[in-house]
């Protein structure tokens, strides 16, 4: 086919096919798989990723059964699964996590609706993003847990407070990531939409919002983890229930056990809900898992 | 800011320019371009890079919002754009990329008949990131087709396709223009790719139309026919490029 450039990229790859006959041995080696020192870390090790959180396990109970871990600082194994059956036993570990759960979740979905709205409205207004985005970034530079003084005398040491203080730290990476992503969203995509006369309504939900969605799951990965960072923050400060309530209180008569039985939760909590968040991602961004295989 | 597109009153023609003017800061792109298509008409538009043609079709698709320029456009309401990249929303399956913006069941039933058209049947499900570039520009391509258009603009639609897959794709868009008889203005920088498809070939340059010449060599076109080396020539130094001597087809 004669294109405008033919005559170039003969003569260029005529030249290059000379060249190569000089560079390539005369004798043929043969190819084996050490041609090539390997410069990626390599296949991955089976169960790799459990591999170091089993030996520190595995250091903890070594060193409590000989004895080189002092109680007080670090209680044994055993002792915290003790403490674990009969925290239930006497039904205060179940009452405490409702409690923070129930926070927990209220202060994510009140946070998550209110950033999600935010998000939007700025994205895809001028007016909004005029109105909404300078605020956000203010906000995002004062730490949530430097507004508690102020929302203890606003809200009193109640729910409400607590839950405000959740829901104004979630807020932040769902507004964040999801307007960055409207804001990202590429504009061939809009020359596209224009050229197919798409409607105003057609455009957002066939094309912004789906194209936003990634960065919305993302700022949910965020906001999941600043949620728990938050409940615990807010339950240790002025709480007469929750978690962390049960945590401080162990802190005061100086039983490891209770304190670990209290952070083994919060690491389950924290491991489960990413996993939730990864799951959802997996089954609304199918379209993208192709690539990535 | 470019004047839009108006609608054309003449019924015989599909596109109507007058003065054209398009320009970026100083520099002049369109310098007052005419030009008159036919309905039905196969024009390709053929230039140096950075000649204009983009500029050219997307003052044609009322795309260029930002541009200065003045001059007279009519253009058909039921135009269709086929982009260099098949340009599919990746986050929808493949039937629903051809029936974007079509309402109803209707909608649905020409989307599924379009695929077909196009060799694509049985994929209405996958995900375009599934299928092979080719693939995707067939559905870029049912997805022009669905809407019925009386005039497709297409900016090197195959450019990113290799020479295999272009020449079927050129197959195919024959025999669919065939069939359906929109009025095509195909900008490419491949001069035997505008001879084995066009009507009528037009080059721009310096932000003048300076060739439009007529191909009137029956179809399918031999590229080894004496005739289509003469006009490959003929255009390929209005282009710029001197042919050393004989050249194999
Ligand atoms: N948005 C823009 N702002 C400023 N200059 C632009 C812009 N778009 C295009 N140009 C300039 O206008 C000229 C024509 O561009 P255009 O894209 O129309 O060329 P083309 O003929 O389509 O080239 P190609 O064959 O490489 O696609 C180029 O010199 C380019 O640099
Ligand atoms: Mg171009």
């Amino acid at each position: 086919m004669a294109t405008i450039w033919d005559a170039d990229e003969a003569k260029s790859s005529r030249s290059s096919s000379r060249e190569s006959a000089y560079i390539v041995p005369a004798v043929a080696r043969p190819v084996t798989s050490r041609s090539r020192r390997r410069l990626g870390p390599g296949p991955a090790i089976p169960f790799g990723l459990q591999i170091g959180p089993a030996l520190l396990v595995l250091l903890w109970v070594g060193g409590s059964a000989l004895g080189w871990i002092d109680p007080r600082i670090l209680s044994a194994p055993w002792t915290v699964v003790e403490a674990f059956g009969r925290l239930i036993e006497q039904g205060r570990l179940q009452d405490n996590f409702v409690t923070s759960a129930t926070r927990a979740l209220l202060g994510l979905s009140i946070g998550l609706v209110i950033g999600t709205i935010l998000a939007v409205t700025a994205g895809l207004s001028r007016i909004g993003e005029a109105l909404i985005d300078g605020p956000v970034q203010i906000k995002r530079a004062i730490p949530t847990l430097a507004l508690i003084p102020l929302l203890i005398l606003w809200f009193g040491i109640g729910e409400g407070m607590k839950v405000t203080t959740i829901a104004l730290a979630v807020i932040i990476p769902i507004y964040i990531h999801t307007h960055n992503a409207l804001r990202g969203i590429d504009s061939r995509y809009v020359e596209l939409a224009e050229t197919l006369r798409m409607s105003q309504k057609d455009f957002i939900f066939q094309v912004v919002l789906p194209g936003a969605l990634p960065g919305f799951l993302l700022g949910l990965r965020f906001a999941v983890t600043l949620c728990w960072v938050s409940l615990v923050v807010v339950e240790q400060i002025n709480a007469t229930s929750g978690l962390g309530y049960m945590i401080d209180l162990a802190r005061n008569y100086g039983q490891t056990d209770v304190i670990l039985v209290g952070l083994v939760v919060y690491v389950l909590l924290g491991l489960v809900s990413d996993g939730l968040v990864r799951l959802l991602e997996r089954r609304v961004l199918s379209w993208r898992r192709t690539l990535a295989n | 800011m470019a004047p839009h597109s108006s609608q054309l009153k003449s019924a015989s023609r599909a596109v109507h320019v007058r003065n054209l003017v398009r320009r970026f800061a100083t520099k002049t792109i369109l310098d007052r371009v005419d030009l008159d298509i036919a309905e039905g008409e196969f024009v390709a538009l053929l230039g140096r890079s950075g000649s204009g043609k983009s500029t050219f079709l997307k003052a044609l698709a009322g795309l260029d919002h930002d541009v200065q320029g003045t001059g007279t456009l009519e253009t058909p309401e039921n135009l269709s754009v086929v982009f260099q990249d098949a340009r599919l929303l990746p986050w929808r399956t493949v039937i629903q990329n051809v029936t974007l913006g079509l309402p109803g069941a209707a909608g649905q039933e020409a989307g599924r008949k379009a695929l077909a058209e196009v060799g694509l049947e049985g994929r209405e499900a996958a995900w375009p990131n599934q299928l092979s570039g080719g693939e995707q520009q067939r559905v870029a391509l049912a997805r022009s087709l669905v809407r019925q258009p009386s005039l497709l603009l297409a900016d090197e639609p195959f450019g990113a396709l290799d020479a295999l897959t272009r020449l079927k794709m050129h197959y195919l868009l024959r025999e669919l223009c065939a069939r359906h008889r929109p009025a095509v203005l195909l900008v490419t920088h491949d001069v035997d790719e505008a001879i084995s498809l066009a009507d009528r070939i037009l080059v721009l340059d310096e932000g003048h139309l300076i060739e439009d010449l007529r191909i009137d060599l029956p179809t399918p076109r031999d590229h080894g026919d004496p005739r289509f080396a003469k006009i490959r020539t003929q255009l390929l130094s209005r282009l710029g490029v001197e042919t050393p001597g004989r050249r194999a087809a």
